[in-house]
């Protein structure tokens, strides 16, 4: 999960990290409370999950109340690079003498954490990287020993940072693993780590990803996810325990695990392109299971997406063996009708594996118009390609 | 010869009393691998009935080791105490962990991780999130359908469950000698590189089939491997073209960040060092096909 900026700097501010005063406002009245709080000069910025929201005019400085209400009119509801602006932050400004950059990461292909610092800052840092490598340090992390003085120091040592300011990037190096591992982050990113004209070091910006999977451990983590800008389709997948992400197409996909639904998608774009380039509607991998009751679940869902026209359920019976599937479909259908969401869309379904002859002739016995039964995936896509194309 | 698990692995599972361990337990029993006992601390003394079978519960993996002989572990135990259990496999000397848990938190993950390469890597960990290994005939640890395929000399490694089934039942006439999947989270045990490497060295496997998904670089650090050190036939097929970017699609690890990690780019790495890469599973599986064929 991606945190917006200023739930990055409250939890810096948890932690004991230097950030500056401020506050969120979702109103422009809201904006005036903080701008009145805080007092003198701020800056309103949008709270956008993407980059470049500067240049897009998404961040002001303000003089007082009245002008925060008027940057905060203005920013409130622009849209950047296709994201609409629901909340800005406002805190006071910094004066500021040197910007650096500070981060940990997961790194993937070694295995373990990453520390990327670098004396070039307030830029984007794989550029940074490209043009001048020399002033980009990596450090790998072993997540075990972590970030302690010493590390740190040797961190800030090859990174090159100014002997003056070399002790509070200690300190603050120290902290913010410290936060990178109580949250359970796979990103903390300062960018920039500033210092001040006065010799102080502030965290100006952050950038934090969290780990859901470590959400058992971090009840407090559900409150940061912002229902606002959650798709309401997804939202009620998640709430049948259901792995659904809404696309933009119009063939609903239902398969059985990650790599086969995406497998599915991609099989379904490319047999789009001869029928009118109809693409997927969603990702939703019902598990190794296949359950009635899931496939009933995840029916629902797909069929209540308006765009959907034709539904491809691809399922591979492994665990859970071919027969069982093609019963939990029919079954599906029948709790569906039963629950007064009755199907009116057709379902190609292409069963293969275990028990696939049974599960096909079961499918077959129910005699249901609405399904389809294609025994290929590549010919069951090609049809629910087709059937949607028909159907826009 | 198959790769890590042969028919003299003797088998125990960690968590065999959990309602996924006993469920799976059993499949592997059907599937002929010597499974020896279970671990858990609580029921330790007592004995679990697997259809005639009666399995010992050990207290602890070492325990299980010194009465067992047993050299693999299944690890189904929940996420929260995912970690402690393969600590303890590994401060146990186990050869080798599949780790099936989904769900387990990354920092857990490199934080095992991190201690196995400080014990100086004795276990080989397997996952976590994935469906485990099978050598066909021989072995099956973990939760792969072992009765969609037969014996051959093909070693297929995947990062995700079904596709490995996919890809086990397309060419289940000509057979594989060891199947891998490696699991779908960011940071895993056994990558698409040591399963080449391990296949390559396998003098009963002829051709690889290797599976990978949208998220990182491994794909492209193993088409690197390849052309240093694969001489065997490799064909690939990568999931994931038409996900968008920033969205985790089911796994973990699959998710494009900024333009890093597409499908693109991984097959354009995999081709540029001779890899045939199919469009669809089918495709694949035909490319395969028709390569060993002409053997």
């Amino acid at each position: 999960m991606d945190l917006y900026e200023y739930q990055g700097r409250d939890l810096f501010e948890r932690h004991g990290l230097p950030v500056l005063a401020g506050g969120v406002a979702t109103t422009p009245e809201e904006a005036r409370a903080i701008a009145e709080r805080l007092g003198g000069r701020v800056v309103v910025k949008a709270q956008v999950k993407v980059g470049g929201r500067g240049k897009a005019g998404g961040v002001k400085l303000a003089e007082g109340a009245e002008e925060t209400v008027a940057r905060a009119t203005d920013i409130l509801g622009m849209d950047i690079k296709g994201h609409t602006v629901h909340k800005v932050m406002i805190t006071v400004t910094a004066d500021v003498a040197e910007e650096y950059y500070f981060s940990y990461l997961l790194d993937r292909a070694n295995r373990t954490f990453l520390c990327i610092a670098s004396v070039a800052g307030g830029m984007d840092i794989e550029a940074v990287a490209a043009e001048t490598p020399e002033k980009v340090v990596k450090a790998p992390i072993d997540a075990n020993t972590g970030v302690d003085e010493a590390k740190a120091r040797e961190i800030v040592t090859a990174a090159g940072f100014p002997a003056e300011v070399a002790d509070q990037i200690v300190d603050v190096a120290v902290g913010l693993w410290q936060a990178f591992v109580a949250e359970d982050a796979t990103l903390v990113e300062v960018n920039p780590l500033a210092t001040t004209k006065d010799g102080k070091l502030l965290l100006l910006d952050a950038k934090v990803t969290l780990d859901e999977n470590a959400g058992f451990r971090h009840p407090d983590h559900e409150a940061l996810v912002d229902q606002a800008s959650v798709d309401p389709l997804e939202q009620a997948a998640k709430e049948k325990d259901l792995n659904y992400v809404k696309l933009d197409g119009e063939v609903g996909i239902i398969g059985n695990g990650a790599g086969l639904v995406m497998s599915t998608l991609d099989v379904v774009a490319y047999a789009g392109e001869r029928h009118g380039g109809v693409k997927p509607a969603n990702f939703l991998d019902i598990g190794g299971g296949a359950s009635a009751e899931v496939m009933a679940n995840g029916l629902e869902i797909v069929l209540s997406d308006p765009s959907v026209k034709s539904v491809f359920v691809n399922v591979f019976g492994g665990i859970t063996a071919c027969d069982a599937v093609a019963n939990g479909i029919v079954q599906a259908l029948a709790l569906l009708e039963q629950r007064g969401e009755k199907a009116t869309k057709p379902l190609v379904v292409r069963l293969d594996g275990n028990n696939a002859e049974e599960g096909r002739a079961i499918l077959d016995g129910a005699a249901n118009p609405l399904i389809q039964r294609v025994d290929t995936m590549d010919g069951a896509a090609e049809r629910a390609a087709e059937l949607a194309a028909a159907g826009v | 010869m198959a790769i890590w698990l042969t028919k003299d692995s003797k088998v125990i599972v960690q968590g065999m009393t959990g309602s996924e361990g006993s469920k799976h337990t059993r499949r592997m029993l059907a599937a002929g691998t010597t499974v020896v006992g279970g671990v858990n601390p609580r029921k330790a003394g007592t004995t679990v009935d697997f259809d005639g079978t009666e399995l010992p519960v050990f207290a602890s993996v070492a325990d299980a080791m010194k009465s067992t002989g047993a050299d693999v572990t299944v690890i189904f135990v929940p996420p929260q105490f995912t970690k402690a259990a393969v600590v303890e496999a590994i401060d146990a000397g186990i050869d080798l962990a599949v780790v099936i848990t989904e769900g387990v938190p990354v920092h857990d993950t490199a934080a095992f991780w991190a201690y196995n390469v400080a014990k100086g890597e004795r276990t080989r960990i397997i996952g976590p999130n994935c469906p485990g290994i099978a050598s066909p005939g021989a072995s099956n640890a973990g939760i792969i359908p072992a009765d969609i395929t037969g014996v051959g000399r093909i070693g297929l490694v995947s990062k995700s469950g079904t596709l490995t089934y996919q890809m086990m039942y397309e060419l289940r006439d000509i057979g594989f000698s060891t199947c891998v999947g490696i699991g779908g989270d960011p940071i895993i045990g056994t990558t698409h590189i040591d399963a080449l490497a391990a296949f390559e060295a396998d003098p009963e496997t002829d051709a690889i089939v290797m599976i990978g998904e949208i998220g990182g670089d491994a794909e492209e650090r193993a088409a690197e491997f390849i052309k240093a050190n694969v001489t065997k036939p490799v064909v690939g097929y990568i999931a994931g073209f038409t996900a968008p970017p920033g969205k985790t699609m089911g796994h973990a690890g699959a998710i494009i960040s900024g333009s890093a990690g597409t499908a693109d780019a991984k097959k354009a790495a995999l081709e540029a060092v001779g890899v045939k890469v199919g469009k669809t599973p089918t495709e694949t599986a035909e490319l395969m096909r028709e390569l060993m064929s002409g053997r």
